[in-house]
């Protein structure tokens, strides 16, 4: 699906959120959301993403902006009246209530006739195959249970939208991994558009149609889960997503997208991908996937290195190997286990990475 | 291979029954535990069980007067009233020799006994004794018991006195209870009401009843608003509303009855406020205190905090998240509190009604001060009973009634609430 082109359905506009008036939690947030789409809020806690999303829920007011849902501006519509369906961190299900129960009540509120609601009740807990346990209450659930039933409570009224803040967080992570597909499927499968807020990568990565990544109120990169992990924009961004080699350098020269730079404690001279730098001496980030670099070079191209072998790491599929190349010890390899890899500790390696796959980007304070 | 499974008794290794195994096994445990709750059995059934028995024993005993005058009581039982007006000639011959010759203080505390049956029978036989003792010391014996004794009082012929003495010959009696709702016996052994100026108890109870449920309300919807600021408001404010909330738990109890007696009475704090602020003529000031109004507001203020805590800490577990989940459901904020705030409460609410309620139908020490004359409890009169007229088998009786009311009433509530349902903290 390409959202880019159709019509922004959910808009934040300039959004600025500071509950003492002192320290700004959210800072000029614009996002455009499509219909249909499953925005994912990704970032470390107190980065801004559930304020965000409480806004949008109308649990709290922007400071500053305005919300958009489906062209109107939304920040005078009290929550039950935005008809926007959500799952909270711990489910937040009636413990009075049965499952039929709750899940009716949504329903009962928009006084629909009983016979409606009891149709509609059990085509939503058919959905996440529950049907036999309507009669039952939320405490005779278990966890991954309860999950679904809050899901099914927040599509049963087909709200516009709905949100999740967390919602797997109280799972373990089999039945965490089960539930990201089964979410993704519904989401697949009724088209309902979803924003989700998550701190974790690889829940951000399988469910989303894109990622928005906060980091202290701001927004870092938003953008489809493939392009944030192989193009982060700067160095947090590569950092919290994936694992990644960092080596910090001056910039010596700059030659259309690439630039030369000359890492600490002179270690050498890396020539990497242009992405996010300043001018000629100023300092750089350096970052490279793990699975990017190649070892055993025969010593011909550019970025050639050698380093030694401090550690290596079975892990049936691959191996780990931990080096200390160009004054960082703890610069990580991952090699396919194919059979042919015969190096031991203390070895020494020489190694070398493509000029595109290094991306020098703002340095870290 | 054979494998034997038995399906009757099941055996260790060594072949001994599992279940008699199993049982050696854990008595060691079960006698030690015993053992450990011992002590507490002990002092509950000396401080609880004990004297709740003994009170109900005491409501219905009416055995001390039967050990006074056990040969009248006897001879009297012979008496056929269908044929004679008066008890014959041996009842009154047994009851001079047993005057004659009982123990004063059990007499005393007999004729107690029989003026409750029928006031005017105390000063009878006192006079009598006091003949009595004249003709003895004389060394006189009566010709005829009858006559003398109608000489010494003419109330001796008055059948009436006599018919009340079927009241007494029996070791139980029901009379306390009767008493207790404001009954007593005729001549006839007829249950009757009491005369008009007698009845107190009837009315008591239902002002009991009726001020027990209203500081119950009042607690209910003046606590209420309070536990939830102290459940939803940061650490730090709740803290301090938490001392208010308990201070008066630190403070005595008389203190805080005098206190009110201060700020209600027609001179105090607040008819003086009142006065002052103009809203109230000097000689309109208003009667707060020594009535029911008095006792509704001292004992609201006093039993409060045992509405505030229950709800406090079942509101304090109620995610924040439920009101907000009911609303993004799209329920208007009264509507969520109702349907889904409101009822996840009830354990908290029927805890501390409860509470309040059983604490307030057997309340003493407020109502008596503040209380005034109308404003007296049931708690009063059995105190007054107790120290004062020392009838205390209308006390156990009064006491009894307490106690069945307020396990008629905790039926009540675990029909409809359910007693699982409860939660204290």
């Amino acid at each position: 699906m390409n959202f880019e082109s159709e019509k922004t359905f959910v808009k934040f506009e300039k959004i600025d959120k500071s509950y003492d008036g002192e320290v700004l939690v959210v800072k000029n947030l614009n996002l455009d959301i499509a219909k249909g789409e499953f925005v994912t809020m990704l970032g470390p806690s107190g980065s801004g993403k559930t304020t965000t999303l409480m806004m949008l829920a109308g649990f709290e007011t922007p400071t500053n902006g305005e919300i958009f849902l489906d062209g109107m501006p939304i920040s005078k519509i009290p929550p039950y009246e935005r008809e926007i369906g959500m799952v909270f961190q711990n489910y937040a299900l009636f413990p009075h209530m049965t499952v039929q129960e709750n899940l009716a009540f949504p329903l009962e509120v928009r006084k629909l006739s009983k016979e409606e609601t009891k149709e509609k009740v059990q085509k939503a807990l058919d959905m996440v195959e529950l049907g036999d346990f309507g009669t039952r209450f939320p405490a005779q659930l278990s966890g991954g249970q309860q999950q679904r039933v809050a899901l099914a409570r927040a599509l049963v009224f087909e709200p516009r939208l709905v949100l999740m803040d967390e919602p797997l967080g109280a799972l373990d992570k089999n039945l965490r991994e089960q539930m990201q597909y089964e979410i993704k499927h519904i989401h697949d499968r009724i088209g309902i558009t979803v924003v989700y807020v998550t701190h974790d990568q690889s829940e951000a990565l399988t469910m989303s149609n894109r990622i928005a990544v906060f980091n202290d109120g701001v927004v870092q990169q938003l953008s489809t889960p493939d392009i944030l992990y192989e193009k982060p924009e700067n160095s947090f961004v590569a950092q919290f997503i994936g694992e990644n080699n960092r080596m910090s350098g001056t910039i010596k020269s700059m030659e259309n997208n690439y630039c030369s730079v000359e890492l600490e404690k002179g270690a050498g001279i890396v020539k990497a991908l242009k992405v996010n730098v300043g001018g000629v001496g100023d300092k750089t980030q350096l970052s490279v996937r793990p699975e990017r670099v190649s070892l055993g070079s025969d010593g011909s191209g550019e970025n050639v290195f050698t380093g030694k072998v401090e550690e290596l790491i079975y892990l049936g599929d691959h191996i780990r190997v931990r080096l200390d190349v160009c004054g960082n010890n703890e610069f990580i390899v991952k090699v396919p286990n194919e059979g042919s890899f015969n190096y031991n500790e203390g070895d020494s390696i020489k190694l070398n990475w493509n000029p595109d796959d290094i991306r020098a980007l703002d340095p870290l304070n | 291979m054979e494998v034997i499974i038995s399906t009757t008794q099941l055996l260790t290794t060594d072949g001994i029954p599992l279940k008699q195994s199993l049982k050696k096994a854990e008595r060691k445990n079960k006698i030690r535990a015993f053992l450990l709750v011992f002590p507490l059995l002990l002092f509950i059934f000396v401080t609880f069980v004990m004297p709740i028995g003994d009170m109900l024993l005491r409501s219905v005993d009416d055995a001390q007067i039967n050990t006074v005058f056990p040969k009248t009581f006897e001879e009297f039982n012979k008496w056929d009233r269908e044929k004679d007006k008066l008890p014959p000639e041996v009842v009154y011959r047994t009851l001079f020799e047993e005057l004659a010759t009982g123990e004063k203080i059990q007499i005393g505390r007999a004729l107690t006994r029989m003026n409750y049956s029928k006031s005017g029978w105390k000063s009878l036989i006192k006079k009598t004794s006091r003949e009595i003792k004249k003709m003895t010391r004389k060394g006189m014996v009566p010709e005829s018991y009858k006559e003398t004794l109608i000489e010494i009082n003419k109330d001796w012929g008055d059948p009436t006195f006599w018919y009340s003495m079927s009241q007494m010959v029996n070791k139980q009696t029901p009379i306390y209870y009767w008493n207790a709702i404001d009954r007593t016996y005729d001549q006839d052994q007829n249950v009757i009401m009491q005369d008009e100026k007698r009845r107190i108890y009837v009315q008591t109870w239902f002002k009991t009843l009726k001020v027990s449920v209203y500081v119950t309300f009042f607690c209910l919807i003046l606590g209420f608003p309070v536990a939830h600021l102290l459940a939803n408001l940061p650490l730090r404010y709740s803290n301090l509303l938490m001392i208010f909330v308990l201070l008066p738990f630190w403070t005595s109890l008389l203190v805080r009855t005098t206190a009110w007696i201060v700020m209600l009475q027609q001179k105090g704090v607040i008819n003086g406020v009142l006065v002052w602020l103009g809203v109230l003529s000097d000689d309109g000031r208003l009667q707060m205190v020594y009535n029911e109004t008095g006792t509704l507001i001292a004992m609201t203020q006093i039993l409060l905090p045992f509405m505030i805590l229950p709800l406090y800490s079942v509101m304090k577990v109620i995610p924040k998240s439920h009101m907000r989940a009911a609303q993004n459901l799209g329920a208007k904020p009264a509507l969520a509190f109702w349907k889904v705030y409101l009822p996840q409460t009830i354990p908290g609410m029927s805890a501390g009604g409860l509470l309040v309620f059983v604490l307030a139908i057997g309340y003493f020490i407020t109502p008596e001060l503040v209380g005034g004359k109308d404003g007296k409890l049931i708690g009063s009169w059995i105190a007054f009973h107790l120290k004062t007229t020392l009838n205390w088998g209308l006390c156990a009786a009064l006491g009894a009634i307490l106690l069945a009311v307020m396990l008629v009433f905790y039926w009540l509530y675990n029909k409809i609430v359910g007693i699982d349902n409860i939660k204290l903290g």
